[in-house]
């Protein structure tokens, strides 16, 4: 007797438990705390908060749990959290110039006021496996003894240039900025909007498209004018006080690229900017995302998009990992239906090509 | 009789550089005109702004349709640019690929204007597509390849099939024989003349070449800079050139 | 058969039908809009849910702003109320709803689907919400979409009618055996999203409300009922629907669509109905396997 395929349900039920099971692994270890994971893999879960676009980082933390480790995954869970949180206001426009630095570098300066500050940074490790991590109960490491430096006296290396007349400045908004989870995107995407795609976009597209326009696809000779980490203020302006508050500080990750530009009949040369900011210490993101920001201004700055990193159609459609992982994803889904009608259609079209040869 | 496209004070710089110098021209229903120069004159940009492909910065440009109805091309909308352009206008480029799609068969290149007029009978299509791939003296056995495997010549003859196939009344030419074998341009011209006499087009062509535009056009009009130096019937400005550059020009071809 | 969802109220902590009232406000007015205007595709401001885009997540906003507590809703993928997905989705919709939910294509009042129409016809006041992967029917053909909504604007789909001329000249016959796209009210091309060819002309002339969501490419779009709606074709080669050209094994209909399942390794093989609910509701053959 031909029974049909019946049981998905039962079937989902079990690949739940084995999942949940998958999940704990060996019950003969400790289990993983969410606070653990906060602390000791914090890059991990700056990333969730970023492709998340929702900066918490108990709840990346609780989402990388979950997610099993799967950042794409867990930047998803998040994305669905925030969906149904409510929305009550937008933040003024942070002072990265205000920062609480905890790493500030520049490329195109040995010095400056404020000088280099490294920071945690794995730039000068030797990438040599440190078999002493594998024990637990080690000492943990003595305090670092440099200290956040206050803001006062790092000046951004842009407005250096910009006294000069040399950089382009940007013209600062109180406009509300367009938010691109409540409309659409729409083409011509204004800058506002590429960047805000950006910021929650997946760190591995956007680094190889940066590393695309390194190699001649779309070059615009970048110099890491500074690179900035740290705490900023976020502050509000509730319609009914008329001023602003500060509710809290986050930290993120500025980069400012520096790129050259030939001038136009009406503008003399000048130095162009390539922006990213990203939540969190996400250097090689907010590094990537400046690249593809410079990339993207070439038809406003008169210059020949041909490069992918150039279109922003094909930028800013494929950079949100949670609705490429989707539709990718998604081929895993029956498609027998389809692939029904293909096989009639093949079976005819081949009958009449053999039909047609006959002898 | 009025003029069925007509031009006046076009001025347009690209940086430093005016491309057009208060530029004026008209053409009349059948006629043929021929703008010489050479590269750098302005001419390819003149028809560009013709055309409505590029806004001049300054000037008018006035159309009258079949209807007589009068529509100014500098500030008509796209829609209203590609419905001309699909229907009582055609455009030759000198490159053909620049306007076959060349993962469309020859066939479907040339059916296509009629199908986005709104033809739907498939063989119908075919058989008007035949047609033109006679008129333009290519195999209509060929219907169905790539212009892929279609020699330089053959795809610009194909383009003008692809063109002419929706009648229109006004075809702007771009250099239709440029970067052709000599012996090629020649049976080329030949097939442009006898379908402009025999299906009574006005012929816009922008060229280099002195002996296409005698060969093609009734009127000439000569540019340099960016101005107009010298117009007037074909015959007698090459002829008679009054302009020093008119005069250099043609014995140039002369002594060539 | 009519059951009576197990969770009579929705989850705690969330709005009936998941998504909060302001953003059912949105996709209502973006549903208003395209009703109107059938065939047209309406940008929307597309949330991310807790199924994964490309997943139905397009369909699964339309229905629950859509959705009311009298509803019964009945949802299939790929003809079947049993699929996982399926199943994954009606569940969703208990947990948050608490609506009733059914098999039974008659007894449905939201039906949400992916990849086919039921069988049975709807009836006035039956809404179907079709899940949608690229709502742009023009996207092989012209993948930017700033340039295909102009084609759209213009009603310029000589594009198309190129490539099913194409397809002819090249094969004799049409290529696309699904997601053939159609002609909406005499004005929109569409994508009737990836249903075989063989339901196009259930679309049309349909007694129902025809809803669709790309949730991942943030496009709604509607055709009302009794809407003209015809499958892409030239006069000399018209459309065909095609299906395999058996009777299901257990009903014996010769007029559904039918799914091909592979009984054994040698080749044998057998046709049954791809919509469950269907052939359920008739008699089975007496020598039925």
């Amino acid at each position: 007797m031909y029974v049909s395929v019946k049981g998905g349900e039962t079937a989902i039920g079990h690949a739940h438990a084995w999942l949940a099971e998958a999940r704990r692994g060996d019950t003969a270890l400790p289990e993983l705390s969410t606070a653990q994971i906060e602390q000791q893999l914090s890059l991990a879960v700056d990333r969730v908060m970023a492709e998340g676009a929702c900066a918490d980082r108990g709840l990346a933390a609780l989402a990388l749990k979950q997610a099993r480790g799967d950042s794409t995954e867990a930047a998803f869970l998040l994305r669905a959290y925030r969906t149904t949180l409510p929305r009550f206001g937008y933040a003024l426009p942070v002072d990265t110039g205000a920062m609480a630095i905890h790493r500030r570098i520049s490329s195109t300066y040995k010095d400056l006021p404020g000088g280099q500050v490294l920071g945690p940074t794995f730039d000068y490790t030797h990438r040599l496996l440190d078999f002493a991590l594998e024990a637990e109960g080690l000492p943990p490491p003595p305090p670092a003894t440099e200290a956040a430096e206050e803001a006062g006296r790092m000046p951004q290396v842009t407005a250096i240039l910009a006294q000069e007349g040399l950089m382009a400045p940007d013209l600062a908004s109180h406009a509300e900025p367009p938010d691109i989870t409540r409309e659409p995107l729409a083409f011509p995407a204004n800058r506002a909007l590429r960047l805000q795609a950006m910021a929650r976009g997946d760190e591995g597209f956007l680094l190889s498209l940066g590393y695309s326009t390194q190699r001649g696809y779309g070059n615009a000779h970048p110099f890491v004018g500074e690179i900035r980490m740290g705490e900023v203020r976020v502050e509000i302006e509730p319609p009914e006080l008329g001023f602003a508050i500060d509710i809290g500080d986050i930290m993120v990750s500025e980069c400012q690229m520096v790129n050259q530009f030939a001038g136009t009949a009406e503008a003399p040369p000048q130095f162009t900017r390539g922006y990213g900011l990203v939540v969190g210490q996400n250097e090689r993101k907010a590094m990537a995302m400046s690249l593809v920001d410079r990339a993207l201004r070439a038809p406003e700055l008169g210059e020949a998009a041909t490069a992918p990193a150039q279109s922003p159609e094909f930028v800013l459609y494929h950079c949100d990992n949670v609705e490429s992982t989707g539709f990718v994803e998604h081929l895993k889904l029956p498609h027998y239906v389809d692939f029904q009608s293909e096989l009639e259609k093949i079976r005819a079209i081949r009958a009449r090509w053999f039909a047609e040869r006959a002898p | 009789m009025s003029a069925l496209l007509q031009a006046e004070g076009l001025d347009l710089r690209f940086g430093a550089v005016r491309a057009l110098d208060g530029v004026a021209i008209s053409i009349w229903p059948g006629e043929v005109v021929a703008i010489v120069g050479e590269s750098g004159s302005g001419k390819s940009s003149l028809l560009r702004v013709l055309a409505g492909m590029q806004r001049a910065d300054a000037g008018a440009v006035l159309y009258r349709d079949a209807a007589g109805a009068t529509h100014s091309i500098l500030d008509a909308s796209d829609a209203a640019l590609r419905r001309l352009m699909r229907s009582d206008w055609g455009f030759v480029h000198q490159n053909a690929r620049d306007a076959l799609r060349m993962e469309v068969s020859a066939g479907g290149n040339v059916g296509e204007r009629l199908m986005a007029a709104g033809d739907r009978h498939y063989g119908h299509i075919r058989q008007v597509a035949a047609h033109w791939l006679e008129r333009v003296e290519m195999d209509p056995a060929r219907m169905d390849e790539s212009p892929k495997n279609f020699s330089g010549g053959m795809q610009q003859r194909l383009q003008i099939a692809r063109t002419l196939v929706t009648n229109p009344r006004l075809v702007f030419m771009d250099e239709p024989t440029g970067g052709l074998d000599v012996s090629v341009q020649a049976r080329l011209l030949d097939l442009i003349r006898g379908l402009v006499a025999d299906l009574g087009l006005a012929v816009l062509l922008v060229t280099h070449d002195i002996a296409a535009a005698r060969l093609l056009a009734h009127r000439i009009v000569v540019m340099r800079h960016g101005q107009v130096v010298e117009e007037g019937l074909t015959d007698r400005v090459l002829d008679d050139p009054q302009h020093p550059y008119t005069q250099l020009l043609v014995s140039s071809v002369l002594a060539a | 058969m009519t059951e009576i969802a197990t969770t009579p109220r929705p989850l705690a902590g969330y709005n009936f039908g998941y998504l909060d009232e302001a953003t059912k406000r949105m996709i209502r007015r973006a549903l208003l809009k395209a009703v109107c205007i059938p065939g047209h595709q309406v940008p929307f401001g597309a949330r991310e849910m807790p199924l994964p885009y490309g997943w139905g997540t397009g369909g699964i906003q339309v229905t629950s702003a859509v959705l009311g507590p009298s509803d019964v809703l009945k949802v299939i993928d790929q003809g079947a109320d049993d699929t996982t997905n399926a199943v994954s989705i009606r569940r969703f919709f208990s947990r948050v709803a608490g609506v009733a939910t059914t098999e039974s294509t008659a007894e449905a009042s939201i039906i949400q689907t992916r990849h086919r129409i039921p069988e049975t016809p709807l009836r006035e006041g039956q809404i179907l919400v079709y899940q949608v992967p690229m709502p742009e029917p023009l996207f092989k053909l012209e993948p930017r979409v700033a340039e295909s909504t102009k084609l759209h604007a213009l009603a310029d789909y000589g594009l198309m009618q190129v490539k099913l001329y194409e397809d002819i000249a090249r094969q004799g016959e049409v290529g696309t055996s699904y997601n053939h796209p159609v002609m909406v009210n005499h004005r929109y091309l569409m994508s009737p999203s990836p249903i075989p060819a063989f339901d196009n002309p259930k679309m049309h002339m349909n007694a129902g409300l025809q809803l669709f969501g790309a949730g991942r490419e943030k496009r709604i779009y509607a055709v009302p009922p009794y809407t003209d709606v015809r499958s892409l074709d030239f006069e000399d080669h018209p459309f065909k629907p095609v299906r395999a050209p058996h009777a299901c094994a257990i009903c014996g209909s010769a007029e559904s669509y039918l799914d091909e399942v592979i009984t054994d390794d040698a080749g044998g093989r057998m046709h049954v109905c791809s919509d469950t609910d269907y052939c359920a509701s008739r008699p089975p053959l007496e020598d039925a396997p």
